[in-house]
């Protein structure tokens, strides 16, 4: 019986590239097994599922050593024969209709018109998408776009599914659903299963195969879960891998916060054209010295007050505050060299605050714009490419930096300026065992440092490690918090809750119950 | 089994094959472009405004759309009369053009459904499908490109830079955020592009197609129809001796 996957030797590197993503990899994966792949960011391991799925063709899109095969035929024969599910539903969906889309795979796949829409209607009741054909995909919520493109890969019936982390950018409640769906289907299918996923304990009953990769392509572990895990834990926890086990240590705050930093009173913002707002009538107060989670589903306003509170999107209406100096005048209204010197910013995706050619210089961007003189803003710099192990790469350009070096970075620049508060969206997206500790160490730090961390995020595992308040929005309005102090009903997440109890007001503050 | 994949409104020009709609106002075009006389493009607009309740589209919807073509139409004629010495017939004939033109396009636009216009442009036009369906997709990322540049504006406040006083500063505000929307694109376009092909849309395999687009005895009657006014109102100018060629 052919192998459902086999690599010889295997190698690729993308054109425009000097190191190869991945090489010398020798793997055969038989017909029905379950693999999880795993790995540190950088193994290959998206450019080995490109390859599986037949995207990678030499020599145009780089060059290629050994042979990569799909059921004994070359993986770039047969593109469009596996089923790939990718991580980030949205831009990869690409009709704007559930119906359509679907339908989409089986006209490539030339499956005659009168077969089409039957097989469209059996996809979609499958991973339980309940909508009508034209309803709008871009109407759907993250968990529900992930669903459709499953329900794609349903459709296309094919013998060899991969998914690269389908759940990671998704909310708890839709990747539960997510992940639900796909046992359901793999319990009645006799596909081949590789799956990349970096959070693996909820996934672990899906699979009988775990192999690990080191950089560069070599396989580093390869057997069933019990044994990978048992035997080489440690191990591959210390390379990035996310192990299954005890949850992270909390970073308990050493003493008790200090005064507001920012307040909001009556948030509310609407978006033009939106049918509801993004944020209604949100009263949150940040304290010096403490860490907010903002929590709730995909759309439910975490960003939205995200960049309210920091000042980057005014609030239709209501009042953002800062309490802890700064310029006079209407903390919304401050100039853009104001606001650098009290409060930094992190984005989802680093990239789109990058603006200078080297590490160095976007590191200085801050302290210079604040006014600071050139002598202290190197001092700055080199104090931060110490701290955050930035040194090696200070004449790199930030946007040739891995995921986990672009994340450091712009957090570094946010501190630049040593500001009062600092907002984060979703810091520790797609990072890998070792680089999420790293992160959620260095907010601790920051929090101790006496900094107003505001954390948006559905990291559940940060929340616990580092949170000492959480706030939990849906759609728009705030569920459950301890914000004001002793005002509004109990902590955030049923979770948490059971952990700790609620943060209690010491004073007039409000205070973490550490466990 | 188009109608399990479309919205429910179909009716006047909506039901329509889109290539014959865009046909017919090919034609209109077409017929329109041979004259520089003020009395064709009146007549074929007459006939136009006369068949617009047919159409079926919300006239909210006309409106919204096609609200600039009279003050383009007005510009133009002021512009000629002031500029050029042409005559005032030639420069009414130029603006009346410009709407009796402009208007088909407009319906065609109102009443037509992208996925629908694709489906047609490769079925009935032969268009190829990696270019039709490759373009609607890119269409819909224009929305998240507008969040996208709204995200770098932002970013760039968090960091604190702005245009401060000088228009130059604002310049290079603006272009570097051009540039950090040029390479978001990129990247989006790059995802998209490995969506469609890892659905096997670049498999050399022939497609099928799940919406068939047909062309009725109503699509052949537009496009007759169009030629019918375009050469009877050519014909009528030629008669009265108003007719001369735009080019020429």
């Amino acid at each position: 019986m052919t192998a459902a996957v086999e690599a010889v030797g295997w190698g690729w590197r993308h054109a425009g590239r000097r190191g190869w993503a991945l090489r010398r990899l020798d793997l055969v994966v038989e017909e029905g097994e379950r693999v999880l792949l795993l790995g540190p960011s950088g193994a290959g391991k998206s450019t080995l599922l490109a390859g599986l799925s037949g995207l990678l063709h030499a020599p145009e899109a780089g060059d290629e050593e050994g042979r990569l095969l799909v059921g004994g035929r070359p993986a770039a024969d047969v593109a469009g024969h596996a089923g790939l599910v990718f991580q980030d539903p949205s831009s990869y969906l690409v009709m704007g209709r559930v119906g359509d889309e679907v339908a989409f795979g089986l006209e490539n796949r030339a499956v005659p018109p009168e077969e089409i829409w039957p097989t469209v209607a059996e996809a979609l009741a499958t991973v339980d998408l309940g909508y009508p054909l034209h309803h709008p995909t871009d109407r759907l919520s993250g968990g529900e776009q992930q669903r459709l493109a499953i329900a794609d890969v349903v459709a296309a019936r094919p013998r060899l599914w991969l998914l690269d982390e389908p759940t990671a950018n998704l909310d708890p409640d839709g990747a539960d659903l997510v992940r639900a769906t796909l046992r359901q289907l793999l319990a009645t299918s006799a596909a081949t299963l590789v799956l990349v996923e970096h959070r693996v304990g909820l996934l672990l009953d899906l699979i009988d195969r775990v192999v690990v990769l080191e950089p560069g392509g070599a396989v580093a572990a390869d057997g069933p879960p019990a044994e990978v895990f048992v035997g080489g834990g440690p191990t591959l926890r210390q390379a990035g891998v996310w192990v299954p086990g005890p949850p992270p240590p909390r970073f308990a705050p050493p003493r008790p916060p200090g005064p507001p930093v920012v307040a909001g009173e009556a948030l509310t913002v609407a978006y033009p054209g939106a049918s509801r707002p993004a944020l209604a009538d949100v009263d949150i107060t940040a304290y010096a010295g403490q860490a907010l989670a903002v929590t709730g589903p995909n759309g439910s306003g975490k960003t939205t007050l995200g960049l309210v509170l920091a000042s980057l999107l005014r609030p239709t209406s209501g009042a953002v505050r800062f309490l802890a100096g700064g310029p006079p005048g209407e903390f919304a209204r401050w100039r853009p060299r104001q606001l650098v010197r009290w409060v930094g910013t992190v984005f989802q995706e680093p990239e789109h605050q990058f603006v200078a050619s080297t590490v160095a210089d976007e590191l200085a961007v801050g302290p210079r714009r604040a006014g600071m003189s050139e002598e202290a803003s190197g001092r700055r710099v080199a104090e931060l490419l110490e701290r955050l192990a930035l040194r090696p790469l200070a004449k790199a350009n930030p946007f040739t930096l891995s995921g986990g070096e672009k994340r450091r970075l712009s957090v570094a620049t946010a501190l630049a300026t040593d500001p009062a508060l600092l907002v984060l969206d979703e810091p520790t997206f797609g990072q890998d065992a070792r680089t999420w500790g790293e992160m959620a160490a260095l907010l601790a730090e920051q929090r101790d440092a006496g900094r107003a961390l505001v954390i948006a995020t559905h990291d559940e595992e940060l929340v616990d490690a580092v949170a000492d308040r959480t706030v939990r929005l849906e759609s728009g309005r705030v569920l459950a918090g301890v914000d004001p102090p002793g005002t509004s009903g109990t902590d955030g997440t049923g979770r948490r809750a059971r952990r700790r109890p609620p943060a209690a007001p010491v004073g007039d503050q409000p205070t973490a119950a550490g466990r | 089994m188009t109608a399990l994949a479309a919205p429910p409104i179909a009716r006047g020009l909506g039901r329509l094959n889109p290539s014959a709609k865009l046909g017919a106002a090919v034609v209109v075009m077409v017929g329109l472009l041979v004259t520089a006389d003020p009395v064709t493009p009146s007549l074929v607009l007459a006939a136009e405004l006369a068949a617009l309740p047919l159409a079926r589209v919300p006239a909210r919807t006309v409106a919204a759309l096609a609200w600039p073509l009279p003050l383009a139409a007005v510009g133009v004629a002021v512009a000629n009369l002031v500029a050029s010495s042409a005559e005032p017939a030639v420069t009414a004939g130029i603006s009346l053009r410009l709407i009796a033109i402009a208007l088909p396009g407009v319906l065609v636009f109102a009443s037509t459904d992208p996925v629908d216009l694709c489906d047609s442009l490769v079925q009935q036009l032969r268009v190829p499908a990696r270019f039709a369906y490759g373009a609607l997709a890119a269409f819909r990322l224009l929305p998240l490109l507008r969040q996208e540049w709204l995200t770098i504006r932002r970013a760039r406040r968090a960091r604190g830079i702005d245009a401060g006083r000088s228009p130059l500063g604002g310049l290079r505000l603006f272009g570097s955020s051009v540039y950090a929307l040029l390479v978001a694109a990129i990247r989006r376009g790059t995802r998209l592009a490995l969506a469609m092909d890892s659905r096997g849309f670049d498999s050399r395999t022939p497609r099928t197609a799940a919406r068939r687009q047909v062309v009725t005895a109503a699509d052949w009657a537009l496009l007759a129809a169009a030629m019918a006014v375009v050469g009877a109102a050519n014909g009528v100018a030629v008669a009265v001796g108003a007719w001369h060629p735009l080019l020429g």
